[in-house]
């Protein structure tokens, strides 16, 4: 390692200011500072500074994400030759599609990141680490590349640097991508033919169950197969238990909001079961069990994964809690009486991505009227 | 009257080379400094000059801002060198000591005794008044003020922080004189907090509501003791002394001397023998940890390594301070340094390292930066490390765009800088939380005074 060390050292004056490739050092410093914590020192305020950073909120992010990555490469190959096949071939199978797609999102995102930092001297920020492999798991996995890149290219500079870059985005921007695919590539985006990989080709029927819902029908999965993620959906949504095992990560570790699951968890609950309530003979989705809701379709995706984003999630601790409920209760109100959309997660999320800030001023008006409150009272 | 304090959010960090309890002195040095940026906000005007000859307690510099506030010479001995830095400002003082003090005798007093404008006139001219200082803004008080309440915090949860049962033993008479001159400046309440699980030293303390504090830093600073048991509104002053300053006020009214002599913990991984030392305020770096330390490259903290300030050997002690802590400088890389649950020798609040496993480690922190800084992303970090009831996150935005009525409105009067030390500490963007507020207060100094 130290010859690598040696070897960084030696070009990195032509990077530094006065170097020659000053105007590259943005870039430059990204690749030297993922191979090397850097030798910074405090300079000012605490002189001892814990150990996580960034990149290591990032990375435990995308670590959290592999359970349900690794399970949904799987699926893909399980869902186009069903059963009677070795877990190598489901998985061969699967990788070939999903590995273009994380490549491309990766490669696209990260490039356009460099190319920011470089043309606005600023360092390369670690958000997209996460971003990039979350964009390819929430697509259907026989979306052409193109689409994907389309999709990515503007995610990143109108979902992101057009607000400054990681942590001054207000919306979500995987799920960005997701919309900008959806309503600009609706025929690629939902239907019954795009969620199970060459459906057309090979003539397997690939409707999710939400999708058979809105159609009115009664899905025939098993509750074990909703749970363990044997059924057509987006690469990373399927699994439930995956996710969980992902959310527990995350928990665990101390880098997601557990305030933000739970409440969204609840939210979504109470408003399952008050459809369950009304009850409808036209619409079927009123009538499925308010629990079924959350196994299927991107809700538990979404909680863990997407509504924890803490850049657009609301920022408060009160807040946290009436963000998440209110993605609960949006992400079952969308899926169940709007008729276009058969999911209503990513549109809940983003709906409250919007309104997170609102969320939070309110949170803190409150603890700004009770100091004003003392002050009155010493005043009277 | 006594309220217990409890306080459930915070994160203690422990380190090695926590000093023993063990008090040796250190030899006299022979030069002695004083540093005026020791008191934020004093811009000196100097007294005496370059070669004339100073007793304990003579007059050195006043503040420009207020010239009742006075600050006197801790030493005997002769003016030996102004240094100077940008701008021909005042950086520090050095007096060449005599072998021996002589003290300028202010007369033994009783301070219930005296009335208000008299303790005030002793304490200025002593120099002992710059060891009240002043919350909103942490600064010096202003004497013609009149506080709602004096605090003393005697518990100390910083990490490697100094026994105040043990620095201040056997120096009960002078705590409660102290006290006595402290309750006759305000017509409030005098408040002392006290470690919940030791405080014998405090229990024959007379004349004040008593605290008993139990938790996690930062459970004992003073602003989280002001915050729970009488919180700073707008236009409300609160006091604040230290119990070792206590100490020195209550020798100067029994003894009629300026005695800055008071007992440090030199603390740190990178001290041999950690210990206390009898030290003179102002004696230099140098003389207390010469032959002390690890021989590499180490930084010298006056004060905890969370809020302290680094100094040289050429420095002295900050006058506010009891501690020196000695840590070794993290300037190296760390290849992948960033992978989960890699390089555990590190601490963090976080599980992100198998660290978490170990809880009752001591750890030997670098000044590695441990990584870049960064916008915010994370949040929640912040909150869990605030006992005091405000939104830290919020409340530095708008120190960060300066806000004024914003800040006023989140809470910057009811905090100081010290109190955002584990913000730096945890934040996971590396954001410099004490620096921020600190310009927060500048401002506020400045525009609302």
């Amino acid at each position: 390692m130290k010859f690598l060390r040696k070897q960084i050292d030696k070009v990195k004056p032509f990077f530094d200011k006065g170097g020659k490739y000053e105007k590259f050092g943005p870039a430059f410093a990204g690749f030297e500072t993922f191979l090397y914590v850097p030798n910074h020192t405090t300079s000012k305020g605490a002189h001892i500074r814990d150990g996580v950073d960034l990149k290591r909120v990032m990375m435990i992010v995308v670590l959290a994400l592999l359970p349900a990555l690794i399970f949904g490469t799987w699926n893909i190959g399980y869902q186009n030759m069903g059963d009677g096949h070795s877990f190598w071939e489901y998985f061969s199978f699967g990788g070939i599609r999903i590995l273009p797609m994380i490549i491309i999102s990766y490669g696209v995102g990260l490039g356009i990141e460099f190319a920011y930092a470089v043309f606005r001297g600023h360092s390369v920020n670690e958000g997209y680490l996460v971003t990039g492999l979350l964009i390819p798991m929430i697509m259907p996995i026989d979306m052409p590349l193109w689409m994907l890149t389309i999709s990515v290219v503007f995610a990143v500079i109108i979902g992101k640097e057009a607000f400054g870059g990681t942590g001054m985005n207000i919306l979500n921007p995987a799920l960005v991508a997701r919309a900008f695919a959806l309503f600009s590539y609706a025929p690629f985006m939902s239907g019954s033919t795009v969620w199970v990989a060459d459906s057309v080709v090979d003539g397997v029927s690939g409707e999710t169950v939400l999708g058979v819902l809105a159609a009115n029908n009664i899905p025939t999965t098993s509750v074990y197969d909703m749970f363990m993620g044997f059924m057509p959906g987006s690469i990373g949504e399927t699994s439930v238990l995956m996710i969980l095992i992902g959310a527990a990560f995350l928990l665990f570790t101390g880098m997601a909001s557990w305030r933000i699951m739970l409440s969204s968890l609840i939210g979504a609950s109470i408003m399952g079961f008050v459809f369950n309530l009304i009850g409808s003979d036209t619409n079927e989705l009123f009538n499925y069990p308010w629990w079924k809701h959350l196994l299927v379709g991107g809700f538990a995706f979404g909680i863990v994964f997407m509504a924890t984003d803490p850049v657009t999630a609301a920022q408060t601790t009160k807040g946290k809690w009436i963000y998440g409920f209110l993605i609960g209760i949006f992400a079952i109100l969308i899926r169940i009486i709007n008729p276009t959309l058969p999911e209503g997660m990513m549109m809940a999320i983003l709906l409250m991505n919007v309104f997170a800030p609102t969320i939070d001023h309110y949170v803190i008006e409150s603890n700004i009227k009770k100091r004003k409150k003392r002050l009155q009272k010493i005043k009277a | 009257m006594s309220k217990d304090i409890r306080i459930k959010k915070g994160l203690t960090i422990k380190l090695k080379g926590k000093a023993q309890q063990k008090l040796s002195s250190v030899s006299r040095s022979n030069t002695f400094v004083i540093k005026p940026s020791n008191f934020y906000g004093i811009i000196p005007k100097m007294i005496v000059k370059v070669g004339e000859k100073v007793q304990v307690g003579d007059i050195v510099f006043y503040a420009k801002h207020n010239d009742q506030i006075k600050f006197t010479s801790p030493v005997s001995g002769v003016v030996k060198e102004i240094i100077r830095g940008a701008r021909r400002k005042i950086l520090s003082i050095e007096i060449t000591a005599e072998a021996k003090d002589t003290y300028k005798d202010f007369g033994t007093k009783t301070p219930n005794k005296l009335t208000v404008p008299l303790v005030k006139e002793l304490l200025l001219e002593s120099g002992c008044w710059a060891y009240i200082k002043q919350r909103p803004y942490d600064i010096i008080a202003n004497p013609d003020e009149q506080p709602k309440a004096i605090f003393i915090s005697a518990y100390a949860t910083a990490p490697l922080s100094a026994d105040i049962n043990f620095t201040l033993s056997g120096k009960e008479n002078e705590f409660q004189t102290g006290i006595e001159v402290l309750s006759k400046l305000t017509e409030g309440n005098v408040h002392l907090s006290v470690d919940s699980k030791n405080s014998s030293f405090f229990n024959d303390v007379q004349g004040v509501s008593l605290h008993k504090v139990s938790g996690k830093h930062p459970a004992g600073n003073v602003g989280v003791h002001i915050s729970r048991v009488d919180p700073v509104n707008v236009g409300e002053k609160v006091w604040v002394v230290q119990p070792q300053d206590v100490v020195v006020i209550g020798k100067l009214f029994l003894t009629g001397k300026y005695d800055p002599t008071k007992i440090i913990a030199l603390a740190g991984s990178q001290v041999e023998d950690p210990q206390y030392y009898t030290v003179i305020q102002g004696a230099q770096i140098k003389d207390i940890v010469k032959g002390r330390l690890v021989n590499e490259k180490n930084r010298i903290i006056s004060g905890n390594p969370l809020s302290g300030e680094a100094v040289t050997e050429r420095d002295t002690i900050g006058f506010y301070d009891n501690l020196i802590t000695v840590l070794p400088e993290g300037d190296h890389y760390t290849f992948f340094g960033w992978m989960p649950f890699f390089g555990n020798d590190k601490f963090s609040m976080s599980r992100t390292f198998f660290s978490f496993l170990t809880p009752n480690k001591e750890y030997k922190l670098d000044t590695n930066f441990n990584g870049e800084d960064r916008a915010m992303v994370v949040t929640g970090e912040m909150e869990k490390v605030m006992p005091i009831d405000i939104y830290p996150m919020q409340l530095l935005k708008a120190t960060l765009v300066g806000d004024i009525e914003k800040m006023e409105n989140l809470g910057i009067y009811e905090v100081a800088p010290e109190d955002f030390a584990l913000i730096d500490f945890v934040s996971s963007s590396k954001i410099e939380a004490q620096d921020i507020i600190r310009q927060g207060i500048d401002l506020m100094i400045k525009e609302v005074g």
